[in-house]
């Protein structure tokens, strides 16, 4: 099928939103070097942190053959208006809870949406797809045993985690705002929506969690924090911005 | 007065300035667990190291990132510490050997000489 304008312009905004996340919920990640609960812990979380980072660079890699900037103009020169990451990964780290059941949502569909891309029709995205799919599946590993770990702990860590779950759920949603694009994205074989990416999302966090001994917020009572895939952003992204770029704009025609 | 430092999980912890030892919570204290490395299908698991964790599941996820993360692996086990028997360092005497006993080692065979003949002439062609 011979893409048109708006397939691109599609295609693009799809990149953008999965390269976003990946930054900017990879700079918070990385927030957690060195004050991480415990040691292994610390190494685990910093690595998976720099995995989500690598994976971001090679898509904003795709993005540069589409005809976009390089990729460290397009992840340090942007202001937060102009990035199509979702809010849920510009909320500061807050307390272990939090980060970890926004690393157990976040991360299950970031698996599933790269395992629905692994026979996109837009052969680079399929490779990346295929290429991360050993690391992604190790991610949603670790976060499945701490959610299960914790689950079955003292009542304090259930308490603590049911909570965040309650919190973080109306952001999680917010990964899957639909795009201008969805028509075009399912007619032309790129991708087959948010939509039935979160009806997969929603089956699996389902499952796990309930099977963790967890209660899941009931969807229709529940508001989707919409706003970040058009640019809108909560008053937490622009500080990250400035302190990401800090270095970068001291000189940003250094050769690293 | 807690006791204040640089180290915010010190800080974070609320330790007493003149607390004494108290009772450990299990849960404070994770046990270790011996990690064991396989580089290859069919050969031998390596001692690697160790990890806290509460649970033998989390042991796994902790051994893959501590000492995975560079190399090539297939497979991992994790045995808790306190399931691995050892022997006293004070009967390493039964670890000595004596010098009567070198007809049990390979090298006293006379063969060596031919072996070690063998490898000199292999040498300099293997290095090519």
């Amino acid at each position: 099928m011979e893409f048109t304008d708006k397939h691109v312009m599609g295609l693009k905004d799809l990149l953008y939103r999965m390269a976003d996340d990946l930054l900017i919920l990879g700079h918070r990640n990385s927030e957690w070097t060195g004050l991480g609960p415990i040691l292994e812990e610390d190494i685990a979380f910093s690595s998976m942190a720099q995995d989500k980072i690598g994976q971001s660079l090679a898509l904003f890699e795709i993005l540069h053959e589409l005809g976009e900037s390089e990729p460290d103009t397009v992840a340090f020169t942007r202001n937060d208006n102009q990035f199509h990451s979702c809010q849920l990964v510009e909320y500061p780290i807050g307390e272990y809870d939090f980060s970890l059941v926004r690393h157990f949502f976040f991360d299950h569909a970031d698996a599933l949406r790269f395992e629905m891309l692994t026979d996109t029709v837009v052969e680079p995205l399929q490779m990346v797809a295929r290429k991360f799919k050993g690391e992604i599946k190790y991610h949603t590993m670790h976060a499945d045993i701490w959610l299960k770990q914790l689950g079955s702990s003292s009542e304090e860590a259930k308490l603590r985690m049911q909570h965040a779950i309650n919190e973080v759920f109306p952001l999680a949603l917010g990964i899957f705002e639909p795009s201008d694009y969805e028509a075009e994205l399912i007619e032309s074989g790129i991708f087959a929506g948010e939509a039935e990416l979160q009806s997969r999302w929603l089956d699996k966090i389902t499952h796990l969690l309930t099977s963790y001994g967890y209660t899941i917020p009931v969807l229709s009572d529940t508001v989707s924090a919409y706003g970040g895939r058009k640019g809108k952003h909560t008053p937490f992204l622009q500080p990250l911005l400035d302190e990401m770029t800090e270095v970068f704009r001291i000189d940003p025609a250094a050769e690293w | 007065m807690n006791i204040k430092s640089l180290d915010p999980r010190v800080t974070r912890a609320n330790i007493d300035e003149n607390a004494q030892d108290g009772v450990l919570n299990p849960l404070d204290h994770f046990q270790t667990y011996e990690v064991f490395e396989q580089k290859k299908r069919g050969t031998h698991h390596i001692h690697v190291g160790s990890v806290h964790a509460p649970s033998p599941e989390l042991a796994m996820i902790f051994a893959k990132e501590q000492y995975t993360r560079r190399g090539q692996c297939v497979n991992l086990w994790v045995v808790k510490t306190q399931d691995v028997f050892v022997t006293e360092y004070t009967d390493a005497d039964i670890f000595e050997t004596t010098a009567s006993k070198k007809y049990r080692e390979p090298d006293a065979y006379k063969v060596i000489d031919r072996i070690n003949a063998y490898k000199e002439r292999t040498k300099t062609k293997s290095t090519i």
